[in-house]
């Protein structure tokens, strides 16, 4: 009995710290490992969740903690676990299976090719300049420099183990390469450029899941996610800002 | 027969726009198209209203309720978590101009005209907060319970 209890608690804990890395809100976290324990068999059982580390018991004694140390956006991530907890639920995998399960899945997360988000990041700067009334002149000039800023983002994250740092370099190359399109009359509306080419950074997931946290009475978590959302902000402000200092 | 073009290509460009967005925060695939459609939702009630010169507040108000309601029946259709629909569907209605904008009056050292800016972006936020809690409110009483 008392090794079951310990592995539900590490495949509760273990599926918790995965949703909360590939950014989930913090109700369907809670909402998840309680449903795991209470399938597993679990009689009593209290979890507590912040972005940086989560807590839980079960029966009277017995606790663990984990720690989250970074979190990405990875929501396939989010569906696969959701996935496997219904399954566990009406009894199709075994609660060994599950943790098998999950473990694979942790050291493999899936994830689109680098291409494919590049090309995607051309689609939301150019499309999206347009839906902001841009003029159709800009719209290769945009869909480039969205790009080359995605680019940035996406391997500088991966290069510099500095937070913050690959959202400031993105946004400032995005605001001088504008600046430099306008210069030589491949772009028009220096404003709209960089508005469409700064949109693929833009932190939209910490701030909706922020709001809702906050909605749903996770007051911590919200506050801290959208702590973590303001500060991108600034780096991307920043970096946009540097260029207007400069010209 | 312009406005019919213009509508189509509002329609069309918010849904590329969100099934981008959907590869670039590596939403299933299964899920991509109805991610667009939820964007493209979202974008053509704001949009049109936009057009009835309604101000910002309740066309976004309104696009937020449509894209959580969508993303609420294509959750509970495929059985797959909310957020993967609505998140990439509020990309188009995100106020990042309007960011843009405050950001560089502060930096011009205009900063009334920069308060005036981050003003609208934060009630614009609050809009689109309020218009997810209001269709969570409709989702949660007996009238969208299609299947359980």
């Amino acid at each position: 009995m008392i090794v079951k209890d310990d592995r539900i608690l590490a495949v509760c804990l273990l599926a918790g710290k995965m949703m909360i890395e590939s950014g989930s809100e913090m109700y369907r976290v809670e909402d998840t490992m309680q449903r795991i324990a209470y399938n597993a068999g679990a009689a009593h059982c209290e979890t507590f969740t912040t972005p940086t580390g989560l807590l839980m018991s079960l029966g009277e004694s017995r606790v663990q903690i984990l720690q989250v140390t970074h979190r990405t956006i990875n929501l396939e991530q989010v569906e696969r676990i959701n996935a496997l907890s219904r399954r566990f639920a009406v009894h199709e995998i075994s609660l060994g299976a599950f943790h098998q399960a999950l473990l694979q899945l942790n050291r493999e997360a899936v994830v689109f090719p680098a291409w494919l988000q590049l090309i995607a990041a051309a689609v939301i700067s150019s499309t999206l300049m347009i839906l902001y009334n841009g003029v159709w002149f800009d719209f290769p000039s945009t869909a480039i420099i969205g790009t080359v800023g995605y680019a940035i983002f996406y391997f500088g994250k991966q290069r510099w183990q500095v937070n913050f740092l690959n959202e400031f370099f993105a946004s400032l190359a995005i605001g001088l390469l504008a600046w430099a399109a306008v210069r030589l009359h491949l772009g028009q509306r220096l404003d709209l450029i960089i508005i469409g080419a700064v949109m693929p950074l833009v932190p939209g997931v910490p701030i909706t899941n922020a709001v809702r946290d906050i909605l749903a009475g996770h007051l911590l978590s919200g506050l801290a996610r959208g702590l973590e959302a303001l500060l991108s902000v600034s780096a991307i402000g920043i970096g946009i800002a540097l260029t207007f200092r400069l010209f | 027969m312009q406005e019919v073009g213009t509508f189509c290509l509002q329609i069309g460009f918010s849904y590329l726009a969100t099934v981008a967005f959907g590869i670039c925060t590596n939403v299933p695939r299964r899920a991509l198209n109805a991610c667009g459609l939820t964007g493209a939702a979202g974008w053509i009630v704001y949009w049109v209203l936009f057009q009835f010169h309604l101000g910002r507040m309740l066309p976004n108000l309104l696009g937020a309720f449509v894209i959580a309601l969508v993303s609420l029946f294509f959750a509970r259709r495929n059985k797959i978590p909310v957020i993967i629909f609505n998140i990439p569907g509020l990309v188009p209605l995100v106020p990042g101009g309007l960011a843009y904008q405050a950001v560089r009056a502060f930096v011009l050292g205009q900063y009334l005209n920069g308060i005036q800016y981050a003003i609208q972006v934060a009630m614009i936020a609050g809009a689109l907060a309020i218009g997810f809690m209001l269709a969570q409110f409709v989702g949660n009483s007996r009238l969208l319970h299609w299947h359980r």
